[in-house]
């Protein structure tokens, strides 16, 4: 499995349950299928970012930067979406996004196939 | 006239220094006694460089054409192969310019610099063995760490030689397993006081008296302390469940932050939301 690949699938599966605890938020509770299908979209893309990434760097510093940087910039356009309120909820989508990437940034980074430099090493 | 008994021993030490007539060595000095035999260090006449001379107490010629055959980063390479005029078997080989291990180890060199060593000894062991060559002999005293960290193993033994016994395997067949035993011997005699459980487990298992318990060859043992080294379970040990879970936090120590760290967040979010 390669890393674009395990990115893909961690990056669905941790955007799913990211968006599952919008459960906890009452007001969310009604939109909290179509939360959960933005939010996998969200995981999956970062996790394809990351993947990509990891595949041409080998460095687990970097790779957590750029998925946390991801997951902050896709949680922003998220964020930053009109809403039936009105309402925008930077803080609870931003920060769990930010933290959300840089753990698929370690994770593109870690598993999968090791990389070229390592190979020679 | 009466001779003073320094004066002899003198007479005796020029009288032992082997005669290099008609090779291209000169003789400089003792170097120290190996099994059978004394080295020397000499000078090539020929390529104007330093050399060890081996000079064998008999005719033992089958020790270099042992060790000749075996061309491994870590055996030292012989150059030549002789008789001296005094009818003894004598070879050449590289001068090793380093440090005995046991000499090296009061340096208190680092846990990763000592694996470091003995992986390199056995990878010596376990090519030697895979061609059909045993040391029989292994022991700190036989191992040179050179000036750049290479390491050599020296002495390689015949059938005359059973080991040292602090470093012999209690078996009496001599076989690829012996050096196993003493392999692990030497593992750990160079490990720390407080060694991790796992190196030693290592040691144990290569030690352990029944030969079919060992490891069954040097690649084996070699897989389990870079499996230490990794941070995985050694084969070794059967590690208690407290001691795995830390291996494992370790091992894991970035991810769980950061699960910590999404933890925490939804925790805060979800407290200033209701607050």
């Amino acid at each position: 499995m390669n890393k674009i690949l395990i990115g893909l699938l961690f990056g669905l599966v941790l955007g799913a349950i990211d968006g599952t605890t919008a459960w906890f938020t009452p007001e969310a509770r009604p939109l909290i299928g179509g939360i959960m299908v933005g939010s996998s979209i969200k995981g999956m893309l970062v996790g394809l970012l990351s993947g990509w990434f990891a595949r041409k760097v080998h460095s687990t510093k970097w790779g957590v930067v750029l998925g946390a940087g991801l997951g902050l910039l896709f949680a922003f356009i998220v964020a930053a979406m009109p809403s039936e309120t009105g309402k925008h909820h930077y803080l609870e989508i931003m920060l769990p996004g930010f933290v959300v990437g840089a753990i698929l940034g370690f994770l593109t980074q870690r598993m999968g196939p090791p990389h070229p430099a390592v190979i020679a090493e | 006239m009466a001779l003073s008994d320094s004066v002899l021993d003198h007479l005796r030490h020029v009288a032992a220094l082997p005669d290099l007539t008609g090779t291209r060595y000169e003789l400089e000095s003792e170097i120290g006694r190996g099994g059978l035999g004394v080295v020397y260090a000499a000078h090539d006449r020929q390529l104007d460089r330093r050399v060890a001379l081996k000079v064998l107490d008999f005719a033992l010629a089958g020790e270099a054409r042992l060790i000749a055959r075996l061309e491994h980063p870590a055996i030292v390479p012989i150059y030549e192969t002789g008789t001296l005029p005094d009818g003894r078997a004598f070879y050449t080989m590289k001068l090793v310019a380093g440090t005995r291990l046991d000499r090296y180890l009061a340096g208190s060199p680092s846990l990763a610099e000592r694996l470091r060593v003995i992986r390199r000894v056995g990878e010596a062991i376990g090519f030697a063995h895979s061609q059909g060559s045993i040391h029989r002999d292994l022991k700190p005293q036989n191992i040179m760490v050179g000036e750049f960290g290479e390491v050599y193993v020296m002495d390689w033994g015949v059938d005359a030689v059973e080991g040292t016994p602090a470093f012999r395997a209690p078996d009496p067949s001599l076989d690829h397993r012996s050096d196993i035993y003493s392999l692990g011997a030497l593992l750990r005699f160079m490990l720390p006081v407080a060694a991790p459980p796992a190196l030693r487990a290592i040691t144990t298992k290569a030690m352990n008296a029944d030969p079919a318990a060992r490891y069954s060859n040097a690649q084996a043992l070699l897989a389990d302390i870079e499996r230490f080294q990794e941070g995985h379970a050694v084969e070794a040990w059967s590690e208690p469940l407290w001691h795995r879970l830390r291996r494992f936090g370790s091992r894991n120590a970035v991810l769980l932050w950061l699960l910590a760290a999404y933890a925490a967040v939804k925790f805060l979010l979800f407290f200033l939301r209701n607050v």
